[in-house]
């Protein structure tokens, strides 16, 4: 058991530097000539911004959303959804222009849809397994407990077996 | 038996399903363009002699390659692009993403140049409605203007060999 856990030890080490040194193709980005800045949102609007680019991911960065990544690519998904915002588009509007150039992935909260079914169900599903594997084990386990545990109701019989012993000396 | 025959089977199947997971390259995030038609653009052409539309891409399958002079994978893939337009001949496009014209063509006139056209996309619009993330990225669009495939990092001889030379072979023959 010890073995086995020092093994998975040394697994997970080796993931962590396979993953710290695996190759990146990121590479700096002069100053290209930049579309002028879109003018300030509104209050409501500026807020719609804040919440969406914090649930859309940067591609590049992929574990950071657009609101907190500094890649070129994130500047310009911002600067996307800004746009977009300002010019009336629904947030659902803002999604569709993002997942049809970019995929699913780009949504940190995937959308409920048949592809995504697995996504949302599986957690649960998996949950509700656990759980009928753990009652069917439980149960198994306290029959056992009784069928090795004599039955009160026996205690009658004890006793009457033993008087008849002693009638019959 | 069947006692320690559970556990073993639930073990096996999540080291399978790690095991797939580890095969898996994250950055390479599929394409919602593949079966589509070509996004569109309407863009000059890098000396700003003539402007480029997907519709001037039709007629033959081409490869669109993004690129630019300040990124370091294009340059890697440079010489597997070469081989493939001289010996080949195979009709690539190269949209030269967010660059200047200046840089870009020191950048052809060191390294050599693979493309038949050039598009200059400075602002990178047209990146972001083909969903670029990250140069270098090719596209292969058919004869009639569909994305087929598209190779997210440097090209390869691999990725050439595996990929895109059979779907080319499969739309030639189809016409």
């Amino acid at each position: 058991m010890i073995r086995l856990l020092r093994v998975v030890h040394v697994l997970s080490l080796l993931l962590l530097l396979a993953a710290a040194i695996a190759p990146s193709f990121v590479s700096a980005q002069p100053a290209a000539p930049t579309p002028t800045p879109p003018a300030p949102l509104a209050g409501e609007q500026q807020q719609r911004y804040d919440t969406m680019i914090n649930q859309l991911r940067c591609l590049v960065c992929q574990n950071q959303t657009i609101a907190d990544s500094s890649a070129p690519l994130a500047l310009d998904l911002r600067d996307q959804v800004h746009r977009q915002i300002a010019d009336g588009r629904s947030d659902d509007e803002i999604r569709d222009y993002l997942t049809h150039r970019y995929g699913d992935f780009v949504l940190y909260k995937p959308r409920l849809a048949a592809r995504t079914l697995a996504l949302w169900i599986g957690p649960f599903a998996l949950l509700a397994i656990a759980l009928i594997a753990a009652v069917l084990f439980m149960r198994r386990s306290s029959a056992r407990q009784l069928a090795t545990t004599p039955v009160v109701a026996d205690a009658e019989r004890i006793r009457r077996l033993l008087q008849e012993q002693e009638g019959s000396d | 038996m069947l006692r320690f025959a559970i556990p073993v089977v639930v073990l096996l199947g999540l080291l399978a399903l790690l095991g797939i997971g580890l095969r898996l390259d994250p950055r390479e995030v599929p394409s919602p363009l593949i079966g589509k038609m070509a996004p569109a653009f309407d863009l000059p052409n890098l000396d700003g002699s003539a402007r480029i539309t997907p519709l001037d891409l039709q007629g033959r399958p081409v490869l669109v390659n993004f690129f630019a002079s300040w990124c370091a994978g294009c340059q890697v893939e440079h010489p597997v692009l070469m081989k493939l337009a001289r010996e080949y001949g195979v009709e690539i496009v190269g949209i030269d993403y967010k660059d200047t014209r200046d840089a870009a063509e020191q950048w052809l006139a060191r390294h050599g140049n693979p493309y038949r056209s050039i598009v200059a996309d400075a602002l990178g619009q047209a990146g972001l409605d083909w969903g670029v993330y990250g140069v270098p990225e090719t596209f292969v669009l058919s004869a009639e203007g569909r994305v087929l495939y598209k190779q997210i990092g440097p090209m390869t001889d691999a990725a050439w060999r595996d990929k895109i030379a059979p779907l080319l072979a499969q739309g030639s023959a189809s016409r």
